[in-house]
C-alpha cells in the first residue's frame, strides 16, 4: 500500500517532480564533476607542476653536506676533483631500483647526473667548461621483467631546444648551452675537440642547442657514459634527480621528516603507505642504502599549498552548489506539501503518525531525487571529462570512491531540503485543512 | 451500559472567542446523535473535539472510558485510528488512489491492508463494482459512500459524519442515510454534524448547539426506534431536556 501511495503521488504533479529531479540532478553533476575532479586533480596538478624540475635529489652519503647545499643552489661540483673518493659517487647499476619502491609508479622520471670539467681551445683561449653526463633515453630492464625509459629531458620541461635532444645511443653527442655555444661559435652539427683532466682529447658533435635561463645555458649536457670517461669514474654519477608525485605534507609527513622513529606503529604504516614526499625519500634511501634523498622543499611546497588551495577551492564550490540545490528543494517540496495539505491533513485525520506520513513524504521525494541523482551523476561524469580535457589536457578519471558520495550527497540534500517540509507537516492540522466550508 | 462516550464541561476558546461554552453530553453505545445549529455556533468545534481532532481549553472528554485530556497528542492519534470513523462532508478520497485504495489507506494506517475486507466495505454500500475507479470517475454520492465504507473498514465504536449529505442531490442523500440507517441498526454508534432538519430527523437524539452553547437537547418523536440504550443514555445524564446537561 505504502508503494502504491507513493507511485501514485508521484504520478501526479509531473511538472514539480521533474523540478525535484532536475534540481538534485544538477547540484550533483556539478558535486561529481567537482569531486571527480578533486580526487583527480592532485595527479593532474602534480603533472603540472613537474614543470618546476625534480622534487628529490638522491645523493651519496659520504658526499659533503655542506658543499651539497651550495652546489645545489648553482654550482655544478666537479667529479674530477674528487675522482678518488668513490664513496661520494652513486653506482649506475644500482639506480633501477628507483622504480623497484613500493612508490614506483609515483616515480615519474628520474636522471642521474656526473659533472666534469673540460678545456676548450688552445693556449690563451682555453676555457673550462662543466661537462653533465647524464641519460636522456636509458630503457632499464627491471627484475620483475619490465621495462622503464626515463631521462633528463622530461625533468627539464622548461628548457627551450634548437635541434635534437642527446641521445644515450650517440656516445659524443651533445647539447651546448645557448651562451657558451655562442661564445665557441658552436652551431647545430658543429664538431668540437675538449681536453679532459687527463689531458686526453675528446671530440663532441652539437646536437642541440639549450636554452634555460639558468646555469646549464654556460654548460654541456652530453650521456653519462661520455661523463664517467672523461672524468675516469666508470660507472659512477654524483647526483639523481628524481621526478615524483606526491601528497601534500600535513603534521604526520612532517613529523616523519623530521625523524620516522617517532611515529607509532600504525602512524608509520599510514606514512608509509602514503604517497608523501618524505616517504619516498625513505624508500629511496633504503632501495640505496649508503644514499641520502633531499626533497626540493620549494618544488614539494609548492605543490602541496597549491593542491591544497586548489582542493579547499573544489570543496567549497562543491558545498555551496549542494546548499543552492537543497534550497531549491525545500521550496518545491514545501509547495507540494502546501498543495497536498487536505490529503495529509486527511491521512492524519484517518490515523497516520507525523513519522508515517514524514516517511511517505520522505520516500516519494528521495526516489525522484536518486532518479535524478542518477542522471546527474551521468551528466557529472561528462562534465569532469569536459573539465579535464579543457583545463588539464587530459580526462579526468572520478574514482569509484565518488559514486557514495553522490549518494550520500544526494540523501543530504534531499533530507536538508525537505526538513521545512517535514516541519510543515509536523504542524499542519487536519482541522485546518479538512473542513473547508 | 456504559456510554461510549462523556463530555464534561467542555469549552474551546480561541482568544476572545468562545467557540465551545461548557458543553455536557452523554452518549450511549448504539445511539445516533444528531448535532445542530447554524453556521459559527460550535458544531465543528464539538465534533472535532470528540474525533480527537482538537483539544478543550476546558473541561474533559471521556471516549470509551479513556479520559482524552491525559493522552498525548501521539496517543489522541492512535484513539482516532482505533475508535473513530469520520465522513466528511466534501469526502476527502485522495484522487490518485482507487476507491478500493482509499478503503484499504484507513487499513494501512490501522494496521493490516486486506483487499477482500476492503471489498466487502464497498459491497456494503452497494459499490464493488465500482471498486477500481478513481474518485474522479465516480459520482458526488459514490465518492461519499467510499467515504463511508472508509470510515467503516477499521470497525470504529464511534462513527463522526460531518454533514454527510451536504454536497449530495436527494437520491444520493436517501442512499447514504439508508447507510446510516444500517449502521444504526448493527448496533453503531454515530454522531452527525447537520444543520439541515430533515437529516437531524433520521437520529434517534439531537441537540441543538447556539452559540457554543447547548441549546436543545431532545429525543425524536420517532425515538422509540433509538430502543432502549438511547434512552439509557438520557437517563443517565443530567438536565433540562432529557439528560443533557444545559450550558446556559
Amino acid at each position: 500500500m505504502f508503494w502504491k501511495m507513493v507511485t501514485g503521488a508521484l504520478r501526479r504533479q509531473k511538472s514539480k517532480r521533474l523540478m525535484v529531479a532536475l534540481t538534485v540532478g544538477l547540484g550533483v553533476s556539478l558535486a561529481t564533476a567537482m569531486l571527480g575532479v578533486m580526487f583527480d586533480v592532485g595527479d593532474k596538478v602534480n603533472q603540472e607542476l613537474k614543470t618546476y624540475g625534480a622534487n628529490l635529489t638522491v645523493i651519496p652519503r659520504g658526499a659533503s653536506l655542506a658543499g651539497d647545499k651550495y652546489r645545489f643552489e648553482g654550482e655544478t661540483e666537479d667529479a674530477s676533483a674528487g675522482a678518488e673518493d668513490a664513496e661520494n659517487y652513486l653506482p649506475e647499476d644500482e639506480l633501477y631500483k628507483i622504480k623497484m619502491i613500493f612508490w614506483a609508479f609515483n616515480v615519474v622520471d628520474f636522471a642521474p647526473f656526473l659533472a666534469t670539467r673540460l678545456t676548450v681551445g688552445e693556449g690563451p683561449e682555453a676555457r673550462e667548461v662543466v661537462f653533465n653526463g647524464t641519460w636522456f633515453n636509458k630503457t632499464l630492464e627491471l627484475p620483475t621483467g619490465d621495462k622503464v625509459t626515463t631521462g633528463v629531458m622530461p625533468l627539464k620541461s622548461w628548457w627551450r631546444l634548437e635541434g635534437e635532444p642527446g641521445s644515450d645511443d650517440h656516445f659524443d653527442g651533445v647539447m651546448v648551452g645557448r651562451n657558451l655555444a655562442a661564445e665557441l661559435g658552436l652551431g647545430l652539427g658543429s664538431v668540437f675537440t675538449a681536453k679532459d683532466a687527463s689531458g686526453a682529447r675528446r671530440s663532441m658533435l652539437t646536437r642541440g642547442i639549450i636554452e634555460s635561463g639558468g646555469d646549464e645555458d654556460d654548460e654541456i649536457f652530453g650521456t653519462l657514459a661520455f661523463a664517467q670517461a672523461a672524468a675516469g669514474l666508470p660507472g659512477l654519477a654524483q647526483k639523481v634527480e628524481v621526478s615524483a608525485l606526491t601528497t601534500p605534507e600535513n603534521d604526520l609527513a612532517r613529523r616523519a621528516a623530521a625523524d620516522p622513529e617517532s611515529l607509532s606503529r600504525l602512524e608509520w604504516d599510514a606514512w608509509y603507505c602514503t604517497a608523501y614526499i618524505s616517504s619516498i625519500a625513505y624508500q629511496i634511501e633504503e632501495a640505496l642504502p649508503g644514499t641520502r634523498v633531499k626533497p626540493v622543499w620549494r618544488v614539494a611546497e609548492s605543490e602541496g599549498a597549491i593542491m591544497q588551495k586548489t582542493q579547499l577551492l573544489i570543496v567549497l564550490l562543491t558545498v555551496l552548489t549542494l546548499l543552492c540545490s537543497a534550497l531549491a528543494i525545500s521550496n518545491l517540496v514545501t509547495a507540494n506539501i502546501m498543495e497536498r495539505s487536505v490529503e495529509i491533513g486527511l491521512m492524519k485525520a484517518l490515523g497516520a503518525s507525523n513519522l508515517a506520513v514524514s516517511l511517505l513524504i520522505l520516500a516519494e521525494t528521495l526516489l525522484v531525487a536518486f532518479l535524478g541523482g542518477f542522471v546527474g551523476y551521468l551528466a557529472g561524469l561528462g562534465l569532469a571529462r569536459f573539465i579535464g580535457i579543457s583545463v588539464f589536457g587530459s580526462q579526468v578519471v572520478v574514482k569509484t570512491v565518488v559514486i557514495p558520495l553522490a549518494v550520500l550527497m544526494v540523501l543530504l540534500v534531499t533530507l536538508l531540503g525537505s526538513l521545512p517540509a517535514l516541519q510543515a507537516i509536523l504542524k499542519l492540522k487536519p482541522t485546518e485543512v479538512l473542513h473547508g466550508r | 451500559m456504559a456510554n461510549i462516550m462523556e463530555i464534561q464541561n467542555v469549552s474551546k476558546i480561541y482568544g476572545p472567542l468562545k467557540a465551545l461554552q461548557d458543553v455536557s453530553l452523554s452518549v450511549p453505545p448504539g445511539q445516533w446523535l444528531a448535532i445542530m445549529g447554524p453556521s459559527g455556533s460550535g458544531k465543528t468545534t464539538l465534533m472535532n473535539i470528540i474525533g480527537c481532532l482538537d483539544t478543550p481549553s476546558l473541561g474533559e472528554v471521556i471516549l470509551d472510558g479513556v479520559r482524552l485530556s491525559s493522552l498525548k497528542p501521539g496517543e489522541l492519534t492512535t484513539i482516532r485510528r482505533e475508535a473513530i470513523g469520520l465522513i466528511f462532508q466534501q469526502f476527502h478520497l485522495v484522487s490518485y488512489l482507487t476507491a478500493l485504495e482509499n478503503v484499504m489507506m484507513a487499513q494501512f494506517y490501522h494496521s493490516l491492508v486486506d483487499e477482500g475486507e476492503a471489498m466487502e466495505a464497498l459491497e456494503r454500500v452497494g459499490l464493488s463494482d465500482r471498486a477500481r475507479h478513481l474518485p474522479r470517475q465516480l459520482s458526488g454520492g459514490e465518492q461519499q459512500r467510499v467515504c463511508i465504507a472508509r470510515a467503516l473498514i477499521n470497525h470504529p465504536k464511534l462513527l463522526l459524519a460531518d454533514e454527510p449529505t451536504g454536497n449530495l442531490d436527494e437520491i444520493n442523500e436517501k442512499l447514504v442515510m439508508d447507510i446510516l440507517h444500517k449502521l444504526r441498526g448493527g448496533g453503531s454508534t454515530i454522531v452527525l454534524v447537520t444543520h439541515a432538519p430533515e437529516v437531524a430527523a433520521h437520529a434517534d437524539r439531537v441537540i441543538v448547539l447556539e452559540h457554543g452553547k447547548l441549546a436543545e437537547d431532545r429525543l425524536n418523536e420517532r425515538g422509540g426506534d433509538a430502543g432502549p440504550l438511547a434512552a439509557a443514555g438520557l437517563a443517565e445524564s443530567e438536565g433540562e431536556v432529557g439528560g443533557a446537561k444545559m450550558a446556559s
